[in-house]
């Protein structure tokens, strides 16, 4: 088995040598084989841009009470429905994908920032940085995935902007580990090796050096954190932490509904549905990413 | 082996002092004095006062995380001021009931799991693997509150199959545990599948099947066995994703367990009942943790030596 | 002469690639392995040695996989044969050891639960007793000294020269007719090749064993070997006994092989080596596949695949303008 493989893979370097092509296009070639990859992504770029866009061209005032069509099913004036105040709910999910998303992006922006600087440090000083980084890595990995963040916004009090800070620090020690394994595997690289013995500056070493090699793991597992961040982000809105009942938030309109499961399914239904197909789709274009970037894991 | 296990639950000792001094400091990080929080608006001086005395918040901090975690080792988890117990006996109908939800959920998702994950491997590229692999990445995406919400409304107030909520009898459980144990399902799915993938191309595979093995043997004994490492080291990590999970999910069924109590004591600022559930959950992760390291060294020979 | 013990004829061996498409990997090759002989199969990586073995093994996966030709192993016709009559012969009459020992056996597996595995599906009446004796004889045979303990070990806690050790005592473990070696020292050390190599001649003269040791090692092949069949993209170009290979080389190919191989004592500027690189399979040269590399080449060598044809006693090359016919000319 082994033999065929290396007599494919020869066959198709031998293949592939003459037309060398910019790596760039090379990976998108690749990239555009995945199908569900492609999907995930335009799914993605399309709730990016209902972010953007979402609340000029809401049908309806998305909070605006209409006591005349109180927990009205989905019709042809309502697609998704009505809510308890009978505030059109595609209006309030759309208006509030810029909130959802965005707290999700911030948490994971933020968080990733924090691990890649944290991880960079440990990776590359090593020593006593090092051991005093994974020590406190290791702490907050001795809470249960999303109990820090319950922790945190149960200390700081509910919140957008308090569930955005706790995802943050949940999300800094997962990327702390991703990039100080990444740094210590490109460090033995040869060409790192020879940056520092022509005398870069340990920053330049670092940043110039180091960084890029990281940023396949780096764009991986961003990808999928913010998928998980929109997931804990609801959950704890759902939960009562997070926006507050005014706000058109996805797991807030979502948690609102379910006092009225038995009489108006579709309270529940719709905001989920929403989550979970932008979920996917983050994880189908991490997937695809994974496998494009790092063809070991095929 | 037994100097190994050892070995592993002493290094755990530091870890554990730490968790537990920065739990400690939880109720005195709140913003504001924590007595009058934990008063609330109408408390009076004098009961602020009482709080302050009865929480210890009057004396220096190293006297009073010793008398706090004496305490702990006695058994004294703190006082619930919104149900004027001890933490303790709050604590305690609650235990068994989140603990045989976890119980359900684990088993059927890892042993659903594994199979998703073993069969896809083993036909990998075909239709089957590709509706594996569906389910798999499905699942990770749903959000369990979602999920026990939607089962709900089929399974209960459609069919009337299964209760909304409580735990009358073993039906109350079915739901609970099929939306928390579906993310770990998931992730088990991925992973066995992976494993499998990568254990099967290995050179002691081909040495198997020189041997004459029979392919169910050569991938239960052989592949599976080496992949179960892997599944176990994930296995414990999701435990914590389950720990959580319970947390959002007895809210959603409304189960008298500890995440629903921990959500309503966030809500009631009783925060002693949140500091010993956190405590609670912390330890209970560490520990599984634990066990499944000791486990892992005992499935994989050469983790021992190093 | 008596009947081989495994004969290969014309056998073709294609994988699937893409979804429609197959490329060759073996293309019509024909050799026999006598009992008691050890015969080399010789050629770079890619040239389709071990596709060779592992066809005559049936390792490859079937999905993907494109099998013809015949394989005659003591009367039976391999190809036919059911997956259950197949894994009855697998390990029990020929068996196979492996270039990379360590990673050969399973690490978490202890070395006596792996041979037993070997020896009981293949002698399902012995009792545990039994097996432990066969476990500890089978370790005995490729003198490894202290078997009891290493019965005890995972392969981690060994070197690669006793895995490959315990790899042979596995494969002899059932006494098998042929034993196909697949690089089975490249990994090593060079005195524990050259240890484990006359091992493999002990064996074959205790036990009368085939053996069919495939390298791209002449060395090894010098040592051990009595014939050698030189492989190159997927077909035979020489067949010869190892002596005569070596002194007077046919083909162009096998000469260069040979050329290439640095000797002590005798120092060159520069060590001659064969120009270009070997084929790709999915775009093989039309004609004789050497032609591209070929110094004697000529306009007709890209015209038709050369047949082999007989050059001396015993001695047969695929090349119309091998050295005899060079050298009548």
């Amino acid at each position: 088995m082994a033999d065929t493989n290396a007599t494919t893979a020869q066959a198709l370097s031998a293949e592939e040598l003459p037309k060398a092509q910019n790596p760039t296009v090379q990976f998108i070639k690749k990239f555009l084989r995945r199908k569900t990859a492609v999907l995930g992504f335009l799914f993605i770029v399309f709730i990016l841009i209902m972010a953007v866009i979402g609340p000029s061209i809401v049908p309806y005032d998305p909070n605006a009470y209409d006591y005349g069509a109180i927990l009205a099913g989905p019709s042809a004036t309502h697609i998704w429905g009505t809510d308890e105040f009978g505030r059109d709910v595609f209006s309030r999910i759309l208006a509030g994908t810029q909130l959802s998303l965005g707290t999700a992006l911030t948490a994971s922006i933020l968080g990733t920032a924090g691990g890649v600087v944290l991880g960079l440090i440990a990776g590359f000083f090593g020593g006593i940085a090092d051991s005093i980084i994974m020590r406190i890595c290791d702490v907050m990995f001795a809470f249960p995935s999303i109990l820090l963040a319950i922790a945190i916004v149960a200390i700081i009090g509910p919140g957008i902007t308090n569930i955005m800070i706790g995802l943050a620090v949940f999300t800094v020690p997962s990327f702390a580990r991703i990039i100080r394994g990444a740094v210590l595997e490109v460090r033995g690289e040869l060409y790192v090796e020879v940056a520092q013995s022509i005398g870069c500056s340990p920053a330049r070493t670092m940043f110039v050096h180091i960084f890029p090699g990281t940023m396949q793991a780096l764009i991986v597992n961003f990808t999928m954190n913010v998928g998980g961040a929109i997931l804990s982000a609801s959950s704890l809105s759902f939960l009562g932490f997070g926006a507050n009942v005014t706000q058109a938030e996805w797991g807030a309109i979502l948690s609102q509904g379910r006092n009225y499961l038995a009489i108006a399914p579709h309270l529940v239904l719709f905001p989920g549905l929403v989550i979970f197909l932008t979920v996917l789709a983050f994880n189908l274009f991490g997937d695809g990413l994974r496998d494009t970037l790092d063809p070991k894991l095929n | 082996m037994g100097k190994y296990a050892v070995k592993r639950v002493l290094s755990m000792i530091p870890l554990l002092i730490v968790i537990s001094i920065i739990i400690f400091m939880f109720v005195r990080l709140i913003p504001g004095d924590p007595a009058r929080q934990i008063g609330g608006p109408t408390a009076t001086i004098g009961e602020i006062e009482n709080i302050r005395r009865e929480l210890g918040l009057d004396q220096p901090l190293v006297p009073q995380y010793l008398q706090w975690i004496t305490g702990i080792f006695q058994g004294d988890l703190g006082h619930s001021f919104t149900n004027n117990t001890s933490v303790a006996e709050l604590l305690a109908p609650r235990l068994p009931i989140t603990i045989y939800l976890t119980i359900c959920s684990i088993t059927w998702s890892v042993i659903i799991g594994i199979i998703i994950g073993v069969i896809a491997a083993i036909n990998r590229g075909r239709a089957l693997d590709l509706l594996g692999m569906l389910i798999a990445i499905a699942g990770i995406s749903l959000p369990n509150f979602w999920l026990g919400l939607q089962l709900m409304q089929i399974f209960s107030v459609n069919l009337g199959i299964f209760p909304t909520g409580g735990l009358e009898d073993w039906r109350g459980y079915v739901l609970p545990s099929i939306a928390m144990g579906a993310g770990i399902m998931a992730i088990l799915a991925r992973v066995t599948r992976s494993s499998m993938i990568e254990n099967l191309g290995k050179d002691y595979i081909r040495t198997a099947r020189a041997k004459g093995l029979p392919e169910p043997r050569v991938i239960m004994v052989h592949a599976f066995k080496n992949s179960s490492i892997d599944i176990i080291t994930v296995t414990a990590l999701q435990i914590g994703a389950l720990i959580a999970g319970s947390v959002v999910v007895e809210s959603v069924f409304s189960i008298p367990g500890m995440g629903r109590l921990l959500v309503d004591s966030i809500g009631f600022r009783d925060y002693e009942v949140v500091q010993a559930l956190i405590l609670f959950f912390s330890f209970e992760y560490m520990v599984i943790n634990l066990l499944a390291d000791i486990l892992y060294a005992v499935i994989n020979p050469r983790v021992r030596y190093e | 002469m008596a009947e081989p013990l495994l004969e290969v004829k014309d056998l073709r061996t294609e994988f699937k690639r893409g979804k429609k498409d197959w490329i060759t990997a073996v293309n019509g090759v024909s050799f026999s392995v006598n009992a008691g002989e050890i015969v080399g199969l010789v050629g770079e990586s890619g040239c389709g040695k071990s596709v060779t073995s592992m066809s005559v093994m049936r390792l490859h996966n079937k999905l993907s996989t494109r099998i013809s030709g015949d394989i005659v192993f003591g009367g039976k016709h391999i190809l036919e044969l059911s997956e259950a009559e197949m894994q009855s012969i697998r390990g029990n009459e020929i068996s196979m050891i492996f270039q990379e020992p360590m990673s050969a056996l399973d690490p978490i597996m202890r070395i006596e639960n792996q041979l037993i595995e070997a020896i009981s599906l293949h002698n399902k009446e012995l009792s545990k007793d039994e097996l432990h004796k066969r476990c500890v004889s089978a370790l005995k045979l490729v003198g490894i000294p202290e078997p009891e303990m290493t019965l005890r070990n995972y392969p981690h806690e060994l070197s690669g020269g006793m895995c490959q050790r315990v790899m042979i005592a596995m494969a002899m473990s059932c006494e098998p007719k042929l034993l196909i070696a697949d690089e089975p020292t490249t990994a090593l050390d060079v005195t524990i090749q050259a240890q484990i190599l006359a091992l493999m001649e002990d064996i074959r003269n205790k036990r009368n064993t085939g053996i069919l040791m495939i390298t791209h090692d002449l060395g090894v092949v010098a040592e051990t070997c009595s014939r050698v069949i030189v492989m190159y993209a997927g077909n035979i170009v020489e067949e010869a006994p190892v002596k005569e290979l070596f002194s007077n080389p046919q083909h162009p190919y096998t000469q260069g092989l040979i050329e290439s191989v640095p000797k002590l004592g005798r120092r060159v500027h520069r060590l001659p080596s064969i120009p270009g690189s070997v084929p790709d399979l999915a775009a093989m040269p039309s004609g004789c596949r050497f032609a591209p590399r070929c110094k004697y080449a000529q306009a007709s060598c890209s015209e038709a695949l050369p047949k082999l044809v007989k050059v001396a006693e015993n001695h047969y090359a695929a090349c119309p303008f091998h050295t005899n016919a060079r050298k009548e000319a």
